[in-house]
């Protein structure tokens, strides 16, 4: 488990990815390539991402749940895919945002 | 977190393309990586502590600002139209710093102890000054870093400095911007000056979002228009005085500027009229209107384009009124309207502006942070919210007027002034009076058919109530505004204070 707020930044442990909360607080599941992600720079990397959890994350996407509770942005881009809870996160749809400058 | 994150990630995915200047010769973005990297080497091998900017809008801003982000020191813009005693004076606070400035503040600061300073010319043909580049991705991720130091614009008193923190910054450009959403050819002309912190804003946004950065050095209306053309600028910033200066000289060029898609303006009062003929002389362009402060990493609320849009083409009167509106909060920010005891205002009654989110910073090196046990910072700018949650600004509290005991906003009076054709511009300020402690008083920019006093002391009885007729009309050429674009009502309290009201 990690504990999420908004600007805590996590990494991969088994791929480049790393990601930072925009939204969401409070202990979660926070898993990439299947393994559990760990505070940046806090955890080497060691194996490799799980076969069903390998679809890859995209720079500067934000992904969140369901439930639209959580959300986070991808500062590194790596092979595994991100899930909360064992449910994979998905690239949000970009709403336009309203840009100020 | 790191503002380098920012650079980092726009290098990864859109290093090539052109991040500042002409898209024939301009700098890319692993040009500006490497740039930001000398600089930081530079600013490690120094006994710098601040990175100070004193220059007009040019190709050395990101490069300081990313440079002393990975060095992990303050960058610090300060104000080269200053007097020299008063440039002098916040350059000492930032001592000892490394001071990147134009050839003239150069010379104006050189006796000024613990100041290495560089002419940016130089500078930028040779960003390392000898010094070991920094290591990729060695900037220190510390989120509460001090990232930027503002002198706020200081209407009233000295300068202080507000201090944004990494975190601040990095939470407003991704909670505003999506990453890479600007097209190959989009371009933004920055004009405000590198000292305001749309600058600093901008500079990040543009950077994140993958357009380039068209500066303009010094701000004239007709350059401002030539450059817009020569560079195929998309998108530009404005301060509202400067929007009404381009405006009068496209009206007077007889020319629309076609290739604009967006123009966002804000930090200080804009007028409807303005506001209305600009939307014709940018006949492409989406607008957007912000309001935030130095204090908030800038923007917290803001009018976009499809409420100009809506807005203007409304029937509805209270609709359409909006346009003069500073829109809705920003994802992630709060807004809250209070009376004076603290309780919540009523929608529609005015009271003071209080805002809350990652991006508000509320704090100042002098006095610490003034964010309240929950977060809340008072931005001491009075205003309400209405029935459709947009918020409205009436002025800075120290500007209201209390006549008899009832608090005015100058603001609700130089609107309904506004509303006559012939009035270009309106400021209301009070003025001692022997019997109302403060009475209204006006000054007026007016185009013939110019209205008479009596006929604007009608205007403003009929559209608010008989205590807001102001006791003073006075015709002016012009209003003072300072150089980033606020009205400064003070100003004009004091001119007329030394001859009051008579009664």
């Amino acid at each position: 488990m990690v504990e999420l707020r908004p600007g805590a930044r996590f990494q991969s442990t088994v791929c480049a990815t790393e990601v930072i909360v925009v939204k969401g607080t409070g202990s979660a599941e926070l898993t990439c390539g299947g393994a559990p992600m760990a505070a940046a720079g806090s955890a080497e990397r060691a194996g490799e991402p799980s076969a069903d959890a390998s679809e890859g994350t995209l720079l500067g996407k934000r992904y969140g749940d369901d439930g639209e509770t959580v959300e986070v942005l991808c500062t590194k881009a790596g092979e595994g895919s991100l899930a909360l809870g064992g449910a994979p996160l998905a690239v949000k749809v970009t709403k336009p945002l309203p840009a100020s400058d | 977190m790191n503002l380098m994150m920012l650079l980092e990630m726009a290098v990864t995915a859109m290093g090539d393309r052109v991040a500042l200047g002409p898209l024939d010769r301009g700098i890319t973005g692993n040009r500006l990586m490497g740039d930001a990297a000398a600089l930081a080497g530079r600013l490690r091998a120094s006994a710098a502590e601040r990175l100070v900017l004193c220059d007009e809008p040019g190709a050395v801003l990101p490069v300081a600002l990313f440079g002393a982000a990975w060095a992990g020191v303050p960058y610090v813009p300060i104000n080269y139209r200053l007097p020299d005693d008063g440039l002098r004076e916040l350059a000492e606070r930032a001592a000892p710093a490394l001071v990147l400035a134009d050839a003239s503040s150069a010379d104006r600061l050189a006796t000024v102890d613990g100041l290495d300073i560089v002419e940016r010319d130089g500078f930028l043909a040779d960003p390392a000054g000898g010094a070991p580049a920094a290591e990729p991705g060695d900037w220190p991720m510390d989120p509460d870093a001090t990232a930027v130091l503002l002198y706020t614009s200081g209407t009233s008193g000295p300068p202080k400095a507000a201090v944004l923190r990494h975190r601040h910054l990095v939470s407003y450009v991704f909670g505003t911007v999506e990453f890479a959403s600007a097209g190959p050819d989009e371009a933004h002309i920055m004009a405000v000056p590198p000292y305001h912190v749309a600058s600093v804003s901008a500079q990040l946004s543009q950077v994140y979002s993958g357009r380039r950065i068209v500066p303009l050095p010094k701000f004239d209306p007709d350059a401002w228009i030539d450059e817009v053309r020569a560079q195929g600028v998309t998108h530009a910033m404005l301060v509202p005085t400067m929007l009404a200066r381009i405006v009068d000289a496209l009206d007077r060029r007889g020319e629309t500027l076609d290739t604009v898609r967006f123009v966002s303006y804000g930090g200080g009062k804009s007028h409807r009229t303005v506001v209305e003929r600009a939307l014709e002389v940018f006949p492409a362009a989406g607008f957007s209107h912000a309001y935030g402060l130095t204090e908030t990493s800038s923007t917290v609320c803001v009018m976009g384009p499809d409420d100009h849009r809506r807005c203007a083409a409304s029937d509805d009167p209270a609709e359409r009124a909006r346009l003069a509106s500073a829109g809705r909060p920003l994802p992630g920010v709060e807004v809250s309207v209070r009376c004076g005891d603290g309780t919540e205002a009523d929608t529609g009654a005015a009271g003071e502006i209080w805002v809350r989110g990652e991006q508000v910073a509320g704090e100042y090196s002098e006095g610490g942070s003034q964010l309240d046990g929950d977060g809340w910072f008072c931005t001491r700018d009075s205003g309400h919210l209405d029935e459709a949650g947009y918020l409205w600004v009436h002025g800075r509290n120290d500007d209201i007027i209390i006549r008899g005991g009832e608090n005015m906003s100058p603001g609700e009076i130089e609107d309904a002034l506004l509303t006559h054709p012939a009035v270009l511009d309106a400021a209301a300020f009070g003025v001692p009076s022997r019997e109302w402690g403060e009475e209204v008083a006006v000054c007026v920019v007016t185009r013939s058919p110019a209205p008479t006093a009596g006929e604007l002391r009608d205007l403003v009885r009929a559209r608010l109530r008989s205590s807001r007729v102001p006791a003073r009309v006075e015709f002016v050429e012009d209003l003072p505004y300072n150089d980033t674009g606020k009205l400064l009502r003070r100003e004009l309290r004091r001119r007329f204070t030394a001859d009051p009201v008579p009664g």
